[in-house]
């Protein structure tokens, strides 16, 4: 099945959302997810199952102050 | 006036340090935390980015940073609109479980000065769902009182534009911000250097926010002592009083009793 995460094209067996993110190595406690525009809270991770199409944005604290740098682009 | 009972207070929560400090720019984690630490800091600013699927070998922030010790302030740095400012803050809340935002919306990459009308429309949104807004602007007192009554926690208004290291290039509109709002006033933004803070807490500000100024500095750590050290001076300075400006001398010693 074919899915968009982060703004790639990846193709996954179906799993729900936990189990995609500990797939890709991500601590689901650590980062946001994104699905289809709409925030998915964590408590929605494990009875969440990725369908073909959707699109995906995993985000995380990085280091900042104010600084310009790159945006995770809508769709 | 002592220094143990001068509290920061944003949102009804208490700070002992009035710096804040960012997390970027540094040369690896090791500095960064030494310098953090050394600044003594206890709200710092993150920014939020996605992660990178195909290479998780990197390591992340917040493996770095101990969370009992600090309080994340999430920023919306490099958000032109209001509409990617404010999804960058609901995902920034679902990833720290917290409602504190740095509410940056920037007008142009030049100058990366503020996007006034931009910022007080994502605030009010943000404020609607419950955020407390900490809105980065423009050293502009009538837009700072415009973001105090819509309900924002502090305003923070910039020294000079960012990573500019010029200093408070307008003290007196910062004084009047200073009398127009009840709020925190947070500088935030153009300091360069130690002396740069210390003008900024003698003005009278709240706290002081910076990032490049200690992470460009040669020595990052060194510098982080110096600001803490001058965010301390200039807040004891300006409990303290100053004394009036003269034009002309007042001697310190007594006219009595001179010899001859």
């Amino acid at each position: 099945m074919n899915i968009t995460t982060n703004g790639e094209a990846v193709s996954i067996d179906p799993l729900n959302v936990q189990e995609y993110l500990l797939s890709l190595g991500i601590d689901p406690r650590r980062v946001a997810v994104e699905l289809n525009l709409e925030i998915l809270p964590k408590a929605q991770y494990e009875t969440t199952d990725l369908k073909e199409g959707d699109t995906l944005e995993i985000v995380q604290f990085v280091g900042g102050g104010s600084l310009p740098a790159s945006l995770p682009k809508a769709g | 006036m002592t220094q143990t009972n001068d509290k920061l207070v944003i949102a009804g929560r208490e700070f002992d340090s009035r710096l804040m400090v960012g997390t970027g720019k540094y040369a690896d984690f090791q500095q960064m935390v030494r310098a953090i630490e050394v600044s003594g800091a206890q709200i710092i600013t993150v920014a939020v980015r996605r992660v990178n699927i195909s290479d998780r070998s990197k390591e992340s922030l917040l493996d770095h940073i101990d969370l009992k010790k600090y309080t994340l302030l999430p920023n919306t740095a490099g958000c032109y609109t209001a509409e990617d400012a404010i999804r960058t803050c609901r995902l920034a809340r679902e990833a720290g479980l917290s409602d504190f935002v740095k509410l940056e919306v920037l007008g142009d990459e030049k100058t990366l000065y503020p996007n006034n009308e931009e910022l007080l429309k994502a605030a009010k949104v943000l404020l609607a769902e419950g955020f407390t807004v900490l809105p980065y602007t423009s050293d502009d007192p009538i837009i700072c009182k415009k973001l105090e009554d819509m309900g924002c926690a502090a305003v923070m208004p910039l020294g000079a534009p960012i990573g500019s290291g010029l200093g408070i290039r307008n003290p007196y509109n910062i004084q009047i911000i200073l009398e127009s709002v009840k709020v925190p006033v947070i500088v935030d933004a153009g300091v360069g250097t130690a002396s740069d803070a210390a003008i900024a807490m003698e003005l009278g500000c709240h706290g002081v926010l910076m990032n490049t100024a200690i992470a460009g500095a040669k020595d990052p750590v060194a510098m982080a002592e110096a600001m803490n050290c001058a965010v301390r001076a200039g807040r004891l300075a300006y409990l303290a009083g100053r004394i009036p400006r003269k034009l002309y001398a007042s001697a310190s010693s007594p006219l009595a009793g001179l010899i001859g």
